[in-house]
């Protein structure tokens, strides 16, 4: 018989470790576009200041 | 004003402390997550949540590096699901030390004196080899992957090692071929680490898989960092499950990094990290004087030198950081005064 406190604890548990996970795609992808759209202006800058 | 049930100075200090775990981590493929337990554990959080919400952050920085790499054909995934069966089993044996540990009060001792060994002899290993002027076992981030690796470039322990005909053998990406049962040994003894001292085993695993199982070095990055989204996953929803993982730690930590590793990334094809190489090792000696001095402190009640330690941790992570981001712009700048005409 499957403990109803385990499955509870279980499922709080993957609830956590997904939100680690949804955080670290959502930020692979919002900096991807950050750098896409700033990288080469911020390189130059660093190239010529 | 509080955020996550923190302040906004404590906010602050774990994006500032992420980015440069970031830089680290997005340079040399490794390290900088050994560097986030200890000092978690000198700033006064328990144990369990020390190594659970480390690994959790191992976990969410190993997917965005992982996703780079993918993009870059670095992960051999048949090697990576194999490491993943043993470092399981290791992972697990490494958690039920620790609990066991914590039970007789000694865990944060144990895990503080391993930490100082290991990261003191690997530390001292590549600053030594640094000053020898050896660049061996470097990560040559411009490495082919796809053709079968030299001879010469493979160590002879992983000859001898692959020498060891026990069926069944695995071929893998760059021309090995090597027994399953090394693969699930190594994975086994670096998952144990894993699960013991609360980090992705990166700096202890990447080497392993370059020096055991002798698989190109690009691969041993890219493969290895697939390995440690499935281990530090695993690691630290066990630990959430006892209540280890504190997110108020973890998000703000990712944040940081994760920008981070996009200029420690783009830094790999300015600067040539040789240059900087006796640098990491210096950091890992800090790091392992960090933990020696926070013992001290403890075993002779002086909490002057938790503050040191803490100093010390952050202080070798800046020194790292901010070397590759000067290396960096130095770089440029020298690059654009050799390109511009000069004027005479």
């Amino acid at each position: 018989m499957i403990d109803a406190g385990s499955l509870a604890a279980s499922l709080d548990s993957a609830i956590l470790i997904g939100a680690v996970l949804l955080e670290a795609i959502v930020l692979y992808g919002v900096y991807g576009v950050v750098e896409q759209v700033l990288g080469h202006r911020v390189v130059d800058r660093l190239r010529t200041a | 004003m509080d955020v996550l049930g923190l302040s906004l100075a404590m906010l602050a200090l774990f994006v500032g402390f992420g980015l440069l775990i970031g830089v680290l981590f997005g340079f040399f493929g490794m390290g900088g997550s050994f560097l986030v337990t200890p000092a978690l554990l000198v700033m006064g959080y328990p144990t369990r949540v020390a190594v659970g919400s480390g690994l959790a952050f191992v976990f969410g920085t190993s997917v965005i590096a992982t996703l780079k790499h993918r993009d870059l054909g670095q992960v051999d995934y048949k090697l990576g699901l194999l490491m993943i069966v043993g470092t399981t089993a290791g992972i697990e044996v490494g958690k039920e030390i620790v609990v066991h540990l914590e039970g007789l009060g000694l865990a944060g001792s144990i895990i503080s004196v391993t930490y100082v060994f290991l990261l003191g002899g690997i530390g001292a290993f590549v600053t030594y080899e640094a000053l020898r002027g050896d660049s061996g076992g470097g990560i040559d981030h411009e490495a082919d992957t796809d053709e079968p690796a030299d001879a010469d470039d493979i160590p002879d322990i992983a000859k001898k090692i692959q020498s060891y005909r026990v069926p069944p053998m695995i071929d893998l990406r760059g021309g090995v071929t090597v027994s399953l049962w090394m693969i699930l040994a190594v994975a086994f003894a670096t998952g144990l680490l894993s699960g013991f001292l609360g980090v992705g085993g990166g700096f202890i695993r990447m080497p392993a898989l370059f020096y055991l199982v002798g698989v190109p070095v690009p691969i041993a990055v890219g493969t290895d960092l697939f390995e440690i989204v499935f281990s530090g996953g695993l690691g630290s929803f066990l630990y959430a499950l006892d209540g280890g993982v504190d997110l108020s730690i973890v998000l703000p930590l990712l944040a940081g990094s994760a920008f981070g590793a996009r200029i420690g990334s783009a830094a790999t094809s300015i600067v040539d990290e040789d240059d900087i190489k006796i640098y990491f090792g210096l950091m890992l000696l800090g790091g392992a004087l960090a933990v020696a001095v926070r013992e001290i402190g403890t075993v002779y009640e002086m909490p002057i030198l938790n503050r040191v330690s803490l100093a010390l941790i952050l202080g070798s992570a800046l020194l790292v950081s901010g070397a590759v981001v000067y290396s960096s712009i130095t770089a440029l700048r020298d690059d654009s005064r050799a390109s511009s005409p000069s004027v005479e």
